[in-house]
């Protein structure tokens, strides 16, 4: 199996700091923003996210987790059931502009089912999506707003991001073979 | 005269002392002669009219198997059994003669429900012998006209299913029957202490979560019987023993010269308590199968002689009572068709020899019922069973002749096959002419 | 957990990490009862039929709530009698509801092994909600995750359940569960309702109730049923409060941190005293909201996924 780094860390905190910079310029400020990332590596970006934001702007933005596992459509043809993982939302998300964050954006079937859940939790102002990276090959019309890093990819291929906070280093590989 | 020859075969006849290869010669239904096949020199021409012969080559002739507790269920539960289908189901299992107990419905109370069975038993394939109630409608509370069914035909008198509560009761009935020489059959249960237990007492019963049954609920009522059958001089056998309490107490009225006989089933020779586990509702019986020390020591007390018969209680029940939960689960188990190959199983397992295997299933039972049955001298009614001892099989509940399939055993497999039955001289059961 | 399983029958046969993973996705669970809409679509279009042959409102109504919360259909159908009675053998019943199709069936009887029984005969998942004196696993899981989230940890746990013993599916379930998850346990009760070769299951039979609880950690007081009276287990129901019900007295002997669990409904007053029962050290009501995040937990892994028939 052949991989190829894509992105180094240097090029990941560039994306994220470029990232954090287009989110304050289209909501001009912090204000009523509400950071939430899909476990696992989309809330470890989104907690980055958060930081980077208010080292620029003093705030403080509440930042959690949104777990879409309950709401995938593919449940009944998994062989095994995903586990769960955690469901954080630190507060009321009525009249918040929710920033969803994924570390891969690949058929949207993820994104769609994590904006569902967040509907159970009640009717936040606007949702919008930051991906470290976009692989193409979407199956629903979903779009990201924000994206670290456009890569173009056969569907056999595997895209895989690696973080410091839970595989000890950052990178994205691209696996010719998919795992 | 119909002649039949059987050439050649180990005969095994503990009431004459013979295990060797003989041809046994066989007239009008009777045993003609029985001549060492080394010696005989005898000219059969095959083909010749009125002649039949069988060449019994490396299988074991023995004395027709005798069974002292079979429900055949007819009158009354003709669903589960008939006197007919559960004839066939013992003549596939190498007996020729069975007693039927008289749990029917109509109770084998009166002369005319066993002048019913006799009549019936007249086209059964083997030798059905009724059991007479002890006690009406088996409600412990009055004694049959216990005279009137012996002239009817019953062979012994039992209320199994049911014990007699009633302590002064069975003192009468012992007393009352020595006259007539029957024995009477005790279901030894003290129901009180039993409760609403459906297994064994024990560890098992414990992880099930399932009501037990304790060994001293059997026990506490042969100790009764037997104190009572040596008040009364009575004759008594005790049906289906089970634990090793009861063969203690056996052993000892035995030795103090109480006249008294037991039974165990191959049930309860062959299985524990763990047959429950999984909740299989064909290993819910009464008594229920114990622990293994009780299964050892039944084992010791057959080969002892302190139990002197192998009886199968044979209990046809259908899915009607088994496929329910198994505390609704009726009891018992068919045994005709397998009790042989289990039996041959303790023999193959070195706790019996095959002679005592024929004494235990065909001799014994014979002279505890007093019955003309269990041998092969000259004389005698030819009734025999040949086996192939070297033959497997695996016990399949859909291919049993009983009506019944309600059997642990499905998928056992299983050393000594009967081949062929034989009674009066006439052969009603052949493996080959099956399937 | 492997979902090579189809049913849940019992603690005794699940393995260590399949407990594991049924509290962690408890835990996981609990998260959805707490939030303004309870309910996430994970099984839509899922069916459960809930076959109580026993009344039971408070295990009935918690399996129905952890079906709904999850989008399932639950219905409901209790039957007084068994089918022996119906003159309809089990395996009729199964067949019919199976007919239905069912993709799980959640089954309370008072036979021991009817759940067992029942999961041969349908090929949907069948949940044991109780058996007979057998064992009811929902129940020690909730107990499970009960104590995991007070005291942190099942390992080393020293748990006392208390009563009677011979007729407790909760006894038994719960001695197959903390044992295996590394705690100790021990039970104690009148010798009439100790059966025997209890120590085989995994615990320690104590010979009366003050040494099963002088170190316990936890103390579990089982729902004495008062009926046993005139079937001769004890004599009265004051005697046995007296001997075996958990009063302020016999706390005083046990650990000062100790915490109380009862699978209710409780008998105030006979196996365990209303300040007790209301006090601080009792969890009898976190037990009750676990139970139901313990049961979509269950439904969860049993019917979230396919399964190769």
């Amino acid at each position: 199996m052949k991989t190829n780094v894509v992105m180094d860390e240097k090029a990941i905190e560039r994306a994220l700091s470029r990232i954090a910079h287009e989110i304050i310029e289209r909501n001009r400020g912090g204000e009523r923003l509400v950071i939430l990332g899909i476990p696992t590596r989309g809330y470890e970006l989104a907690r980055r996210l958060k930081k980077i934001i208010d080292e620029i702007e003093g705030t403080d933005i509440p930042v959690g987790a949104v777990d879409a596992t309950l709401y995938r459509d593919d449940l009944a043809i998994k062989k095994t059931q995903p586990t769960l993982k955690k469901m954080d939302i630190p507060i009321s998300i009525d009249d918040r502009k929710i920033i969803l964050v994924d570390d891969v954006l690949f058929t949207g079937r993820t994104i769609r089912a994590g904006m569902n859940a967040l509907m159970d939790f009640g009717r936040p102002l606007s949702i919008q999506l930051a991906v470290l990276v976009d692989r193409g090959h979407r199956e629903l019309p979903i779009k990201a707003d924000y994206v670290g890093k456009n890569i173009p990819t056969s569907v056999k291929e595997g895209v895989k991001v690696r973080i410091k906070e839970t595989d000890g280093v950052n990178e994205v590989l691209v696996e010719s073979a998919p795992r | 005269m119909q002649r039949l020859v059987i050439k050649g075969g180990r005969v095994v006849d503990p009431a004459s002392g013979i295990d060797a290869l003989c041809n046994i010669y066989i007239m009008g239904g009777r045993i003609a002669s029985v001549k060492a096949a080394k010696d005989d020199e005898t000219e059969l021409i095959p083909g010749a009219p009125g002649l039949e012969i069988i060449d019994a080559a490396g299988l074991v002739v023995m004395p027709g198997l005798v069974d002292l507790h079979t429900h055949l269920r007819e009158p009354g539960f003709e669903y589960k059994e008939t006197i007919q289908t559960g004839a066939e189901a013992a003549a596939a299992g190498g007996f020729t003669t069975i007693l039927c107990m008289a749990n029917t419905r109509p109770v084998n109370d009166n002369q005319s429900v066993t002048s019913y069975i006799v009549n019936k038993a007249k086209g059964a394939l083997v030798n059905v012998l009724p059991v007479g109630a002890v006690t009406v409608g088996l409600k412990g509370e009055r004694l049959t006209e216990a005279a009137e069914l012996k002239d009817a035909g019953c062979v012994a008198l039992s209320d199994d299913g049911m014990p007699i509560v009633k302590s002064g009761l069975m003192r009468r009935a012992l007393e009352y029957s020595k006259a007539l020489d029957l024995t009477i059959i005790s279901h030894a249960e003290d129901m009180e202490l039993a409760g609403k237990g459906v297994m064994n007492e024990g560890a098992v019963s414990t992880r099930l979560g399932l009501k037990g049954i304790p060994n001293a609920a059997e026990e506490a009522v042969i100790a009764r019987d037997i104190r009572l059958a040596e008040l009364t001089k009575g004759r008594l056998h005790i049906a289906h023993v089970s634990t090793r309490g009861s063969v203690e107490l056996i052993r000892s009225a035995k030795k103090a010269g109480v006249t008294v006989t037991a039974e165990a089933t191959p049930h309860h020779l062959t299985l524990t308590d763990e047959a429950a586990a999984g909740y299989d509702t064909n290993a819910k019986m009464n008594p229920p199968l114990r622990a293994k020390v009780d299964v050892d020591c039944l084992r010791q007390a057959l080969k002892d002689g302190t139990i002197d018969v192998v009886a199968t209680d044979h209990a046809p029940q259908s899915v009607m009572e088994k496929d329910v939960e198994f505390d609704r689960a009726a009891n018992g188990i068919v045994g005709l068709e397998t009790a042989f190959s289990l039996v041959y199983g303790l023999v193959e397992e070195g706790v019996l020899t095959f002679n005592e295997l024929v004494k235990v299933m065909s001799l014994n039972p014979s002279k505890v019922m007093s019955l003309d049955k269990g041998t092969l001298r000259v004389g005698a009614s030819a009734d025999i069973a040949i086996a192939d001892l070297d033959a497997e099989w695996t016990v399949d509940p859909s291919t049993l002749k009983s009506k019944s399939k309600n059997t642990p055993y499905a998928g056992k497999a299983m050393k000594g096959k009967i081949v062929k039955t034989i009674v009066g001289g006439k052969i009603v059961f052949d493996c080959l002419k099956e399937a | 957990m492997k979902t090579k399983r189809k049913d849940l029958l019992g603690i005794e046969n699940l393995t260590v990490d399949e407990i594991e993973l049924l509290l962690s996705t408890a835990e996981s669970f609990k998260e959805v009862s707490a939030r303004e809409i309870k309910k996430v679509p994970t099984l839509r279009g899922k069916t459960v039929i809930n076959l109580f042959y026993e009344p039971s409102t408070r295990t009935r109504t918690s399996f129905e709530i952890a079906a709904k919360r999850m989008s399932a259909d639950a219905v409901n159908i209790s039957i007084a009698s068994s089918s022996a009675v119906k003159g309809e053998t089990l395996k009729d019943t199964a067949r019919n509801l199976e007919a239905m199709k069912p993709d799980a069936i959640v089954i309370r009887h008072s036979s021991a092994g009817t759940p067992e029984m029942l999961s041969r005969y349908v090929g949907c998942s069948v949940i044991n909600a109780g058996d007979g004196a057998h064992e009811h696993p929902s129940q020690a899981l909730l107990d499970l995750l009960t104590v995991k989230e007070r005291l942190g940890r099942i390992e080393g746990v020293r748990l006392a359940i208390v009563g009677d013993i011979a007729h407790s599916r909760v006894a038994r379930s719960n001695i197959y569960g903390f044992t295996k998850l590394g705690a100790s346990v021990t039970v104690a009760g009148p010798p009439t309702m100790m059966p025997p070769g209890i120590e085989r299951l995994g615990c320690r039979a104590a010979a009366n109730m003050t040494d099963a609880i002088k170190d316990a950690d936890v103390i579990m007081m089982l729902r004495i049923q008062l009926e046993r009276q005139d079937e001769a287990f004890f004599p009265s129901a004051r005697e046995y409060s007296r001997l075996y019900g958990l009063d302020a007295d016999k706390l005083r002997t046990a650990k000062k941190d100790v915490i109380i669990l009862h699978p209710g409904p409780v008998n105030r007053g006979v196996e365990i005293s209303p300040d007790v029962a209301d006090g601080p050290y009792s969890l009898i009501l976190d037990q009750v909201t676990n139970g139901v995040a313990v049961r979509m937990a269950i439904f969860y892994l049993l019917l979230g996924a396919s399964r190769e028939t």
